[in-house]
């Protein structure tokens, strides 16, 4: 039984993992077209992401790959419950490395503005599904006994979900906009972080609401919090985050900024975790048709083959991966093979 | 027109059109290692400038096959959640740890591989290269892994749940070395490099038809075209024949229905082309006699198990697996002449440069081996019909129950579309770069040295600073 808790731990991480990593390849590809406003200014701003984007991706793989093997009855259900909603992740999933790619082959302006808007749509585009998609998880799905979710698409972009859809748009666009920060220098810096402060108040309100949306609507992940209390520490620590963030902005301290912000998602992740365990889905039928991290679970062999994979693999991803950002470390050139 | 048949479709088309990129990523990274090698031992510009090209190339590919690639992790939850829950045990521990291991490794590298050619020594560029290309390898070996389990499927036992039948994993190094594995990987990869090898060929061959860049395409040829031919050859002669061996020993039906074979036969025939009347129950076209027995069984004598042996529902759909087959075998066997051609004229006193005929032929090369190594993935997967996991879950039984025709209709049509578009743009941009072919370098483009050991990146201190070391 406990590697069923150790894996729902692990698959929160990787889940944070992503959304901090590629969290701000989305909001750099969400900002781009407003913040910068030559093809030079252009070029630096997507060359920031240009060698780690690739690499920040493969946690949403990851995270899909452990969910098949560790949770396969959550993935089955999941996919093909949210067929078209996951359809549409996938076309956002598929144009956004064709557009950053197909952008720099030509040098035809039209043509470049016509993939930086694609690249945009794209990423924002993947950021309000996923932020729907976890709304739409915390809200509850009709799970049947089977374990099936029959939904139309249109049930799942109710106003809770897309609230949290643009909350979560918010949040990358800081957080993007924070590691642009860091990675331009200039007129261009300047612009970003005249825009930084107005992000992270949008962010602060769209995540009130959602906190007090929650609340009020004594949704089934609110009942640990409502009950014991303790839970709050985690939300209360990433306003701790978002105010140290801002306060290192505007110190111009901007590696500590984005670090505060990678904090932010990581506590706002833990806080769900903490609401959620042990459910992953929750059912608006029965609370007895829910699954949880022990009976939508691959059995023991399984999920001990896994975190040894996991033990092994992990850590040396960590180890290059931080070796990657340490070599592109410092402020963008321009080289003849950039984007 | 039912969701089943849809999903069938939907996922033929989104796994071929992704299996157009993979092939070249691995073989393609094949060559810019080996240009890599020759340019730091020989430091010679030419292999440079090989690199620099070709990259430019590798690149455009690398999107398209990473943008394609994360279509299938996402479908088999989509479309097959039945299939997902039955194999999600096994199937599920392949493809995460393809995620951990490899998938990691490509991406993390990639930007050094892709960026490193102005801000790395030859030396750790090459490295840089070399783990992408071992990445691409890595991702391939465990996929072939989960695909091969879905062909011999071994180290599970089945178990009930409320949610109905799942394998389980008994044994993680059987679920890994399934009787079709080694057989299986040995041959994709020697494909997918094969095409790698004749992209450049082709492209290298173009540039002398059209008498520009000849001095590269030539260094180019002289690297690719000897990886080509023995290739070529050993892929009919040993890892294709191996693939054959296995598939009739363990999936006999498959074999019977890739040949066309109607009644058991001792001496039985190879066609080379042909043609299966279903109505007849007949196979008609050119044959060698004896030829599958021999290919089977190293006999000539030895009887072949014909479809009469099967219940006619266990059939895998003839006329697909029989033509993908073929085409398959007649284009390996092409290959072989294609490699024998070009080795015999440029041993011939250079006349493979000036012949045009020749040259016209490796242009269309490339077309070919992509042909032929989807054909090969067609012929596993059409052959292994009805089954989805082999004598234990049915396609048909496989898809998720929840889809509506409308639902799968609609991603068909987005698949479609947004595939062709994307398709004509990777031609197009493909296209460009083969007209323009590659840039001159300029002599002294580092007027500082690149970090080109491990210690030099990871320390503070500028390399001038480092006492002059001694070169290789």
């Amino acid at each position: 039984m406990w590697l069923n808790v150790v894996w729902y731990v692990l698959f929160m991480v990787i889940v944070g993992g992503y959304l901090i990593l590629d969290g701000f390849d989305l909001g750099v590809g969400i900002l781009h077209p407003f913040v910068a406003k030559t093809d030079t200014e252009r070029r630096i701003v997507l060359n920031s992401i240009g060698p780690v984007w690739d690499g920040n991706e493969v946690w949403l793989v990851l995270a899909g790959g452990a969910l098949f093997a560790v949770f396969p009855f959550v993935y089955a259900a999941l996919f093909s419950g949210f067929y078209l909603a996951f359809m549409l992740v996938l076309l956002c999933l598929i144009l956004r490395p064709v557009a950053i790619e197909f952008r720099s082959q030509r040098p035809d302006p039209r043509w470049r503005a016509t993939w930086d808007w694609v690249f945009f749509g794209a990423s924002a585009g993947l950021a309000l599904l996923l932020g729907t998609a976890l709304g739409d998880i915390l809200s509850g799905v009709p799970l049947d006994a089977q374990g099936n979710i029959t939904v139309s698409l249109i049930d799942l972009l109710r106003p809770y979900p897309l609230l949290i859809g643009v909350t979560t748009i918010a949040m990358f666009t800081m957080h993007g906009g924070l590691y642009l920060a860091l990675k331009t220098e200039g007129a261009l810096q300047a612009r970003i972080t005249g825009w930084l402060p107005r992000l992270m108040l949008a962010f602060f309100a769209l995540n009130t609401f959602v906190v007090i949306a929650t609340v009020a609507l004594r949704r089934q992940v609110t009942d640990r919090y409502l009950t014991q209390y303790w839970p709050v520490i985690f939300p209360a620590a990433a306003l701790g985050a978002l105010i140290l963030s801002a306060s290192m902005l505007s110190q111009r301290r901007y590696l500590e900024a984005f670090a505060a912000s990678a904090g932010v998602i990581a506590l706002l992740i833990v806080s769900v975790a903490v609401g959620l365990y042990p459910n992953l889905l929750l059912s608006t039928i029965s609370p007895s048709y829910n699954l949880t991290a022990f009976n939508a679970a691959s059995e023991a062999n399984t999920l001990a083959v896994t975190l040894i994979i996991a033990a092994i693999g992990i850590p040396l991803v960590l180890l290059y991966t931080s070796g990657v950002y340490y070599f592109f470390k410092g402020k963008v050139h321009l080289e003849r093979e950039s984007y | 027109m039912n969701p089943e048949v849809l999903s069938r479709l939907q996922f033929a088309l989104t796994v071929s059109f992704h299996y157009i990129y993979p092939p070249i990523s691995m073989g393609l990274g094949i060559m810019l290692v080996i240009f890599g090698v020759l340019y730091v031992r020989t430091k010679e510009q030419k292999w440079r400038e090989l690199s620099f090209y070709w990259l430019k190339i590798y690149s455009l590919v690398f999107a398209l096959g990473i943008a394609t690639g994360v279509v299938q992790e996402f479908e088999f939850g989509m479309n097959w959640s039945t299939y997902s829950r039955f194999v999600g045990n096994i199937f599920g521990s392949l493809l995460a740890a393809e995620g951990v291991f490899a998938f990691f490794l490509e991406g993390g590298f990639l930007g050094l591989m892709l960026f490193g050619g102005s801000r790395l020594g030859p030396r750790l560029w090459l490295a840089a290269t070399a783990i992408v290309v071992f990445g691409a390898h890595f991702s391939a070996l465990w996929i072939v892994m989960a695909n091969s389990w879905m062909q011999t499927p071994a180290g599970y036992t089945l178990q009930q749940t409320p949610n109905g039948q799942i394998a389980v994993m008994q044994s993680f190094a059987a679920v890994v070395f399934t009787p079709s594995f080694g057989a299986r990987i040995f041959h994709i990869f020697v494909s997918a490099w094969m095409v790698g090898s004749s992209l450049v060929l082709s492209v290298s061959a173009w540039h002398l038809l059209r008498k520009r860049h000849e001095e590269l395409a030539k260094s180019a040829i002289r690297v690719a075209l000897p990886v080509f031919a023995v290739l070529a050859f050993l892929q009919v002669f040993v890892f294709g024949s191996w693939m054959a061996l296995v598939v009739t020993h363990y999936q006999p039906t498959k074999l019977a229905g890739m040949e066309g074979l109607w009644q058991t036969t001792t001496c039985a025939p190879l066609y080379l082309v042909g043609w299966v009347n279903q109505s007849t129950q007949t196979t008609t076209g050119i044959a060698v006699p004896c030829l599958l027995s021999f290919l089977a069984y190293g006999n000539l004598n030895a009887p072949v198990t014909g479809l009469d042996a099967f219940p006619s529902d266990m059939w895998p759909p003839l006329q697909l697996a029989f033509q993908a087959y073929h085409a398959m075998i007649d284009l390996g066997m092409v290959f072989i002449l294609i490699g024998f051609i070009g080795a015999v004229y440029y041993f011939w006193g250079r006349r493979l440069f000036t012949t045009r005929w020749v040259l016209w032929l490796l242009v269309a090369t490339i077309f070919f081996t992509e042909l032929a190594t989807l054909a090969g993935w067609w012929t596993a997967e059409f052959g292994r019909q009805p089954w989805i996991v082999w004598n234990l879950l049915k396609t048909q039984n496989a898809v998720s129950p929840t889809l509506s025709t409308t639902d799968v209709f609609l991603s068909l049509g987005i698949f479609v579309l947004m595939y062709a578009a994307l398709f004509a743009l990777f031609l197009y941009l493909l296209n460009g770069s083969i007209q323009r072919g590659p840039e001159p370098l300029e002599e002294t483009e580092h007027p500082t040295p690149l970090p080109d050991t491990f210690r030099e990146i990871f320390r503070k201190r500028p390399r001038t600073d480092i006492p002059a070391e001694v070169s290789v």
